[in-house]
C-alpha cells in the first residue's frame, strides 16, 4: 500500500474514537485485538506456512503470567513481556519438537493442538492458578497497573498493538527472512536444497509469533479482568486466531487486518443477534460456512482477490 | 469408529477433522429414533449408518472433491469448517445439555464367576468386531473394495486403467462416515454425549489411527484397544479430569517417535 494511503488510514483510526459510541468502540477494540493476533499467527502460519492450531496456548500463558505476577505486585507493563517471553519459550519447545522431528501439515496441526489442550487441562486442574474457575483481577483503574477507566485508552493500545505487529510483519517481509519463509512454505525441500537453513527460520518465525501472541494475553487479561482456562487456552480461541488471516489472505501484510475487519463485526453482531433468540453457536456455523466458502472459491483469501479486482478496475478506467 | 477414519485417510489422504462431529450426529440420530420412534439403538444403528453414509457422500461430492488436489492445508481447513458447522448445528438443534439414550440392554449385567459383565458393552464390542470384519471383507473381497484399494495405492494408475476414481472416493468417504454413524449409535446408550463431545472423539480417533498407522484396518482396531486400555488405566491412577491429559501426551509422544504408527507407512 502507498505510504500516503497508510498515513491517511492511520490518521482516520486515530480520530475515530471521537465519534464512536461505547458499543462501536468495543467492537473496534476487538477488531484491532484480533487483527493483532491474526498478524502474529500470520508470521508462522501465513508466511512460513506452518499451520499452528494451538496459538490460544500462547495467549493463555501470557495472560496467566501477567495476572499471577500482578497478584504478587509486579505491574502488567513488565508482566506483559515476561508473559511474552514464556509464551516464546513454549513456542520454541513446540517448534523445536515439530521441526526437528519433521512433522509437516496435518501432523504439525495435531502437535500444536495437543500442546494447547495440555495447557488447558493443566490450567484447569492446578488450584494455585485458579483451577477451572480461573483468575479474576480486581479493578483498580490505575494506569500504572494497565487498568483504565476510559475504554478509549484500550482502543489506542489495541490499535498500537495491531500496528506494531504489522510493522514487524512488514519488516520480516522486506528482509531476507520473509523471502526464506515464503520459500519454505512453497517448497521446503527445494529451499533446503538451495541452502536455506529451514529449521532456523521456522524456529525464528515460531518464537517471534508466540512472543507477540503472549503479549496479547496481558491485554486480554487486563481488558476483561478475568481468565478462564477454556476461554484462553481452548480450541475456539485458536480457531478465532486462524480464521481471520485465512479469510483475509494469509501470508500477506494486510490480509489479517482485512480478515479481522470482516469477521469481528460479523461475529459480534451475529453472536448478539442469535444469542438473544437463544441460538448459541450460530455464529460459529457462520464461521464454518465462510471457511468452507473461502477454501473452495478464494483459496488465497479476500485481500489478494480485492487487489486483483482493484488492479483490473484501474486498468479499465484508464483505458 | 477409527476404522472409518483410517479408511477415509488411507484412501484419499484427506484428514477428516469432522470425524467426531459426524459421530455425534450419529448419536443424536440414535437419540431421535429412540425417543421419537421407540427404536432401540442396537436395532436402529443401520439407519444411522445409512444417514451418515449420505452425509459423507454429500460432503465428499460437494466439497472435498473440488480440492482433492489442493495442498493438504486447504483440506484441513475445509474439514475444520465442516466440523464447525456440524458441531454448532447440533448445538443449535439439541442444546448444550448432555443427552443419553436409554436402552433396556444397558441396564443388564451378567455375572460370570467373580466378574460382572456389562451386556451393553459386550454387544457394542461384538458388533464392532462384526463391522470391522464386514469392512475387511468389503475391501478385500468385493469389486468395489478392490477399486478403493487400487485408488488408494496409486491414484494415477487407477485412472489409467479406467477406474472412476471420483466415484470410488465418494463411496469410500461414505462408507467411512457410515462406520462412524454406526459407532455413534452403538455407544450412545453407554456414553453420555453433547455437541462438544465431537472434538474429544476426533482426538481419540486421531490417537487411535496414528498409533495403529494411517490407512491400516488392523492397525485401527489394535490402536483402538490400546488407546482405550491406556485411557482407562490413566483414569484409574489420575483424576478423571486428567484422563484427557493422558491421551494428548500419548498423542505427542506417538507423533514424535512413531508418526507412521505401528502398522502403517509414513506419508511424505
Amino acid at each position: 500500500m502507498k505510504p500516503v494511503a497508510t498515513l491517511v488510514a492511520i490518521a482516520l483510526l486515530l480520530a475515530l474514537p471521537a465519534v464512536l459510541s461505547g458499543y462501536a468502540l468495543t467492537i473496534f477494540i476487538l477488531i484491532f485485538f484480533y487483527a493483532y493476533l491474526a498478524q502474529a499467527w500470520n508470521l508462522v502460519g501465513g508466511y512460513a506456512g506452518q499451520l499452528s492450531a494451538g496459538h490460544a496456548a500462547f495467549v493463555g500463558i501470557g495472560g496467566y503470567t501477567a495476572a499471577l505476577l500482578f497478584e504478587r505486585g509486579v505491574t502488567p507493563w513488565i508482566g506483559m513481556f515476561v508473559g511474552g517471553a514464556l509464551a516464546a519459550a513454549l513456542g520454541a519447545v513446540i517448534g523445536y519438537l515439530g521441526f526437528r522431528f519433521g512433522l509437516r501439515g496435518f501432523y504439525f496441526v495435531l502437535l500444536t493442538v495437543a500442546f494447547a489442550e495440555i495447557c488447558r487441562i493443566l490450567a484447569s486442574n492446578i488450584e494455585a492458578v485458579g483451577g477451572a474457575i480461573g483468575l479474576y483481577i480486581t479493578f483498580t483503574g490505575d494506569p500504572r497497573q494497565f487498568q483504565f477507566r476510559d475504554q478509549r485508552v484500550y482502543y489506542y493500545i489495541a490499535l498500537a498493538l495491531m500496528l506494531s505487529a504489522t510493522g514487524v510483519a512488514a519488516l520480516v517481509e522486506r528482509r531476507r527472512m520473509g523471502i526464506y519463509l515464503t520459500a519454505i512454505r512453497e517448497d521446503e525441500t527445494a529451499s533446503e536444497a538451495l541452502g536455506v537453513d529451514t529449521f532456523r527460520y521456522k524456529m525464528l518465525a515460531m518464537v517471534l509469533s508466540s512472543f507477540l501472541t503472549g503479549v496479547a494475553g496481558t491485554f486480554y487479561a487486563f481488558q476483561t479482568f478475568s481468565l478462564q482456562p477454556s476461554a484462553v487456552f481452548g480450541i475456539p480461541l485458536s480457531v478465532e486466531i486462524i480464521i481471520r488471516p485465512i479469510i483475509g489472505g494469509s501470508g500477506t501484510l494486510l490480509g489479517p487486518i482485512l480478515g479481522s475487519f470482516i469477521l469481528t463485526p460479523l461475529a459480534e453482531l451475529s453472536r448478539q443477534y442469535f444469542g438473544q433468540s437463544g441460538l448459541h453457536g450460530a455464529h460459529l456455523i457462520v464461521y464454518g460456512l465462510l471457511l468452507v466458502a473461502v477454501v473452495l472459491f478464494l483459496p488465497q483469501g479476500a485481500y489478494p482477490f480485492l487487489r486483483r479486482l482493484l488492479t483490473k478496475f484501474t486498468i479499465q478506467s484508464r483505458a | 469408529m477409527a476404522v472409518g477414519l483410517t479408511l477415509i485417510f488411507g484412501v484419499m489422504r484427506v484428514v477428516n477433522f469432522a470425524h467426531g462431529d459426524m459421530m455425534v450426529w450419529g448419536m443424536y440420530l440414535a437419540f431421535l429414533l429412540a425417543t421419537g420412534a421407540g427404536l432401540d439403538p442396537y436395532v436402529a444403528f443401520p439407519v444411522c449408518a445409512a444417514a451418515l453414509f449420505a452425509l459423507g457422500l454429500a460432503v465428499q461430492r460437494g466439497l472435498v472433491d473440488r480440492i482433492v488436489d489442493a495442498p493438504h492445508e486447504m483440506q484441513i481447513l475445509l474439514m475444520v469448517g465442516v466440523a464447525l458447522v456440524l458441531e454448532n448445528a447440533a448445538l443449535v438443534a439439541f442444546g448444550p445439555e448432555p443427552a443419553r439414550v436409554r436402552s433396556p440392554l444397558a441396564r443388564l449385567t451378567w455375572e460370570v464367576g467373580p466378574l460382572y459383565v456389562d451386556v451393553a458393552r459386550l454387544v457394542t464390542f461384538a458388533v464392532a468386531i462384526v463391522l470391522t470384519l464386514a469392512l475387511w471383507l468389503f475391501l478385500f473381497r468385493t469389486e468395489t473394495g478392490r477399486l478403493i484399494r487400487a485408488a488408494a495405492d496409486n491414484h494415477e494408475g487407477a485412472l489409467v486403467i479406467g477406474v472412476d476414481v471420483r466415484r470410488v472416493y465418494a463411496v469410500a468417504f461414505g462408507v467411512g462416515a457410515a462406520c462412524v454413524g454406526a459407532a455413534g449409535a452403538l455407544v450412545s446408550p453407554i456414553l453420555p454425549f453433547q455437541p462438544t463431545t465431537g472434538l474429544s472423539l476426533s482426538v481419540t480417533s486421531f490417537n487411535i489411527v496414528i498409533i495403529g498407522g494411517m490407512g491400516s484396518l488392523l492397525g485401527a482396531f489394535i490402536g483402538g484397544l490400546l488407546v482405550s486400555v491406556a485411557e482407562s488405566l490413566g483414569a484409574v491412577f489420575l483424576k478423571p479430569s486428567l484422563k484427557e491429559l493422558f491421551s494428548f501426551s500419548l498423542l505427542i509422544v506417538i507423533l514424535l517417535f512413531r508418526p507412521a504408527g505401528l502398522f502403517g507407512k509414513r506419508l511424505t
